[in-house]
């Protein structure tokens, strides 16, 4: 396919132009973060760190981390870097792991995140003549506005669903021919089995691709949503804490997410010792936005897991690529001692030809972690022979605690049972919490 | 001749089955046979009904449903005629997956609802035993 980028210039700028930019914004920032962030400073000043001590992006490994716990002590101001004034915006997280994370915009720093959010759409294949379908969720969340934006800036025509009301999702997206589809892959997923159950055939609607991100997926869920829906689908990635999607985002060659370089740094450090890794080890995300004027992070670490790459990639793309995460902190359940990644059970049932629709309970008895998984049976895989279905949850065990290293107990559910909220699963129901 | 039998996955919680009869009823689908298989998770409910199509529509919105294919025979009220069947189909190496009896809504009298692995061997048994089959007309 003929490749279009939306900033050409910076998108294929050789190795080296990326790094002078980065070094020059780096040491602006720094600056920048050192006199208007007290809260940095001090955290500077404990580590004896000063920004004459940061000439380039290699000296950014003497900078401190900043973690989600001091986003949470620094709430909501503490990190501010600009005058209240300044700022036109908030976003704020769903507050699903502790408190909400609310991130601060200038209309700068709204506009170069909108940026980010085109060079995915262009990269998917969007251009001025796509309809393109944002149902994301609006409002707080940055996923709604920041698609939005990105679409504006590509000038797709532009439709403003927001998440929920599939059956209006659906009408809008065939009566107006959408191209493109911007949600949550879940949500993809969703849309697909209802698009199925309305009658619509794969090949009835106009999309040519999708752009999902905001929770973790397979490549074998992107395969069924791609099949369902008839489809590409790309994979976008970002964070409220550094601007919300559009961080990076993948292009043609669908094998990893290409980091905007000219306004994100990314560091892939151990987890447990915080020394940065060489290029291809596979550990935490680290982020430093380099020219962000209202929400300055610098070192933030992500928690997720992933590799980054400087293969040189065939959609001409020069910035570095980082992998689909492989699990992220937050997500991961230690059961038993094992770390368990909801990602694993969802491969796992893909391949056993169900659904990605499933939930994970967790729960303490006699002291000892149990894990349960509900999946949602389909019409398929429904056999009337109690034996059967009772064989196909024994294959489904063994085939977990193969991937899992753990034994689940699994249930078949009737489909739909699986709870939704707002287009995204609720997957993972963990009641020890409710023990300790 | 088989007849139709539902399947239907329900899920082993207080009132679901309440709800998938009520649902039939208030379509005005008259319940013909029924037999349920549960286990502490799930349940499998075979349904003979009087409109199989429209029951099946109404119920898959939210169950999984599907259609099977049963021999539903007629028993005579003679002792031995339900252990000389499983006999014949043993010779014949026919495998009852499951069986249930329901009376039928007429004056018939009684039947048998067999769920076997060769439908075609096990009618060629019961006709040759001058037993008679429902087919789906009379249901
Ligand atoms: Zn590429």
């Amino acid at each position: 396919m003929a490749q279009h980028y939306y900033q050409p210039e910076i998108e294929t700028a050789s190795r080296e132009k990326i790094l002078e930019i980065q070094n020059e914004k780096i040491v602006k920032q720094v600056r920048h973060v050192y006199d208007n962030v007290p809260y940095y400073r001090k955290l500077m000043e404990e580590k004896g760190v000063t920004p004459d001590d940061i000439k380039s992006v290699d000296d950014i490994k003497k900078l401190p981390f900043l973690t989600k716990a001091d986003l949470r002590d620094a709430y909501p101001y503490g990190l501010l870097g600009t005058d209240l004034k300044k700022c036109v915006r908030i976003q704020s997280t769903s507050g699903t792991t502790g408190k909400r994370v609310v991130a601060f915009y200038t209309q700068e720093d709204i506009d170069i995140w909108e940026e980010c959010c085109a060079r995915a759409i262009v990269a998917a294949g969007g251009t001025n003549e796509d309809v393109c379908q944002v149902c994301y969720g609006y409002g707080l969340f940055t996923g709604g506005p920041g698609l939005n934006g990105g679409s504006h800036k590509v000038g797709c025509l532009t439709l403003p669903m927001s998440s929920g009301n599939t059956e209006r999702q659906i009408q809008f997206m065939m009566d107006l021919g959408s191209t493109i589809l911007c949600c949550t892959p879940s949500y993809a997923a969703y849309i697909g089995e209802s698009l199925a159950d309305a009658g619509y055939k794969p090949e009835d609607n106009k999309l040519k691709a999708g752009i999902f991100g905001a929770e973790p997926w397979t490549e074998e869920m992107r395969r069924s949503i791609e099949k369902s829906l008839g489809i590409k689908a790309y994979d976008i990635y970002g964070l409220t804490e550094t601007s919300g999607p559009g961080v990076s985002f993948e292009c043609s060659e669908q094998t990893g997410m290409h980091i905007n370089e000219d306004h994100f740094y990314a560091e892939i450090i151990d987890p447990d010792t915080g020394e940065v890794l060489p290029e291809g080890s596979k550990g935490e995300l680290v982020f430093t936005s380099l020219d962000k004027e209202a929400f300055p992070l610098l070192r933030y670490r992500t928690r997720d897991i992933c590799v980054l790459t400087r293969k040189k990639c065939s959609c001409g793309r020069t910035h570095v690529k980082m992998s689909k995460p492989m699990g992220r902190s937050d997500d991961m359940l230690i059961i038993r001692g094992v770390n368990v990644f909801p990602s694993q059970i969802e491969t796992v049932l893909l391949n056993e030809g169900y659904t990605p629709n499933y939930q994970i309970l967790v729960d303490r008895v006699n002291n000892s972690d149990t894990i349960d998984i509900n999946v949602e049976l389909t019409p398929e895989q429904f056999s009337d022979k109690v034996s059967e279905t009772q064989a196909k949850e024994k294959a489904l065990e063994s085939a977990m605690r193969t991937m899992l290293g753990i034994g689940p107990k699994v249930h078949l559910v009737p489909p739909k049972s699986v709870v939704r909220s707002e287009g995204k699963a609720v997957r993972v129901i963990d009641k020890r919490k409710l023990h300790d | 001749m088989s007849i139709k039998q539902l399947s239907v996955f329900v899920e082993n919680k207080p009132g679901k089955l309440l709800e998938i009869v009520k649902n039939l009823a208030e379509s005005e689908i008259n319940i013909r046979a029924m037999s349920i298989a549960d286990t502490k998770d799930f349940g499998i409910l075979r349904l003979i009904v009087s409109d199989t199509q429209k029951a099946k529509e109404i119920l898959s919105d939210d169950c999984v449903v599907t259609v099977t294919p049963v021999i539903a025979a007629e028993m005579s009220d003679k002792a031995g005629s339900l252990s000389s069947i499983l006999e014949d189909f043993g010779y014949e190496n026919i495998n009852i997956e499951y069986m249930y009896a329901f009376t039928a809504s007429t004056e018939l009298g009684a039947y048998v609802v067999f769920r076997v692995d060769d439908n075609d061997a096990a009618e060629r048994v019961l006709k040759s035993k001058g037993i008679s089959v429902l087919d789906s007309m009379s249901i």
